[in-house]
């Protein structure tokens, strides 16, 4: 298959990527990983007449923790992530999250920028950032702001980003001391996008009883959801079975799948209600285990 | 038509150039303007790994990469593999183990393996398994893929 014919532009930094989206207009898209747009254009979903390839902009590749957050730049590979000592050690929920993408060829090219620009809600890092409470830097001609995630997802393959603006950084506020998460993801086969995915991240307090609790889910509606409400019910009470049963049957209530090939809604509902159980026993037991900082 | 873009790369250890259209796919500038043609196009959907190829080091996948992204850089296909002639120890593998039927997936299964064993020398057979899970066989089920990888991790110790 053949995408249609593009002009290909290359700037050699983000300020010169904002000024050709701005000369451009909705005729140009921003080429990062590609793993989600190319694959879109080569079925002619996608007939962007610009491609601005970002991939030469040394300074976007990055996983630190600086200021109070952990700060990763758009450009960081999902291989990068899958790697990293930082994010093995002290966030284990984002590599859950970045091993559960595709496969390692893909892993090798995609963006964890990428994968959250892209507004897809069958993309599996939204749901993490969701449960992380994280922000979005974007870049654009007035210069640089900062999105918060639940206002990130608009709409289906749309988010908040302008048409001008480039996704620069993902800032996670650091957890404080006895958090831990966890991502699940439900697939038919190794690669696959998720039936269902749930992101749990919780914070307990001394007496072990939840401080803070943020569920994310993926591709069970038009956008990936917080199941908010379930985040909610959890806070000042303790993790034992039944509360995080009742947790579980909330996240379930703000799922809104779709009957498709991969399971009718009312399974992926379901599924739902059980991966997040099983998120939320594996962050509660990551956030006990994590040594006091 | 869209500007031609003057792209250079140097493909198993040879500087080319050429100009390509924009949209022209990586794995269509491998095999049709360059000829090498083991690398193959299988299901065209990022899904089935046969054009795997390694791109700076790392396997990809050249139906999802345009040409003009691998600009400036080293790209090692199936036909780079030999030296001189000489099998690697994972061609050997696959050839002792019986690790290919058909064949169509081995070029990839063999470029993913090779990245695999670059990055972990020593990979148990779980991680050989994720190594090489972005490459799909309806042939042999993988039993003598893990076991062709495993001969060359061996030789290669």
């Amino acid at each position: 298959m053949i995408p249609q014919s593009f002009e290909y532009l290359r700037p050699e930094s983000v300020r010169e990527a904002i000024s050709l989206l701005q000369q451009h207009g909705d005729g140009a898209k921003i080429l990062s990983g590609g793993q989600s747009l190319i694959p879109m254009m080569k079925m002619r979903l996608a007939r962007p007449e610009y491609l601005i390839d970002i991939n030469r902009i040394p300074e976007l590749r990055y996983i630190k923790e600086e200021g109070g957050y952990l700060k990763i730049g758009g450009l960081t590979r999902e291989a990068d992530l899958e790697h990293s000592d930082l994010i093995r050690l002290r966030y284990p929920i984002i590599l859950d999250t970045a091993a559960a993408i595709a496969d390692p060829q893909v892993r090798n090219m995609a963006t964890i920028g990428g994968n959250l620009a892209h507004g897809d809600p069958a993309n599996d890092h939204p749901a993490t950032m969701l449960a992380l409470r994280a922000e979005i830097v974007a870049s654009g001609p007035g210069g640089e702001r900062l999105i918060p995630i639940k206002d990130f997802f608009v709409s289906l393959f749309a988010t908040a980003l302008q048409h001008d603006e480039i996704l620069l950084e993902i800032r996670v506020p650091i957890p404080p001391a006895r958090s831990g998460g966890a991502y699940f993801k439900l697939e038919r086969k190794v690669g696959d996008f998720a039936t269902v995915g749930v992101a749990a991240q919780v914070a307990l307090e001394e007496s072990r009883a939840c401080k803070e609790a943020g569920i994310g889910l993926t591709n069970v509606g038009p956008t990936p959801l917080e199941a908010e409400s379930a985040g909610d019910f959890l806070r000042g009470k303790s993790l034992d079975e039944a509360t995080i049963k009742q947790a579980a049957r909330m996240a379930a209530e703000h799922a809104r799948p779709s009957s498709d090939l991969r399971g009718p809604a009312s399974y992926k509902t379901s599924m739902v209600r059980e991966l997040t159980i099983r998120a939320l026993v594996h962050a509660h037991q990551r956030a006990s285990q994590q040594a006091p900082r | 038509m869209a500007k031609k873009i003057r792209i250079r790369i140097k493909i198993n250890g040879v500087d080319r150039d050429a100009e390509v259209e924009p949209r022209l796919l990586l794995v269509h500038f491998i095999r049709d303007i360059l000829g090498l043609t083991g690398t193959h196009v299988g299901c065209d959907t990022t899904n089935c790994g046969a054009c795997t190829v390694l791109l700076g080091g790392k396997p990809v996948k050249s139906c999802t990469v345009f040409a003009v992204q691998a600009d400036e850089q080293e790209i090692r296909t199936i036909e780079g593999v030999a030296n001189h002639g000489k099998l690697h120890p994972l061609q050997e593998g696959f050839k002792e183990e019986h690790g290919l039927q058909c064949g169509f997936c081995t070029p990839g299964m063999i470029m993913a393996a090779q990245a695999l064993l670059e990055r972990n020398p020593h990979p148990t057979e779980q991680e050989i398994r994720w190594g090489i899970s972005g490459n799909l066989c309806r042939c042999t089920g993988y039993q003598n893929i893990v076991k062709a990888v495993q001969y060359a991790a061996s030789k290669m110790a």
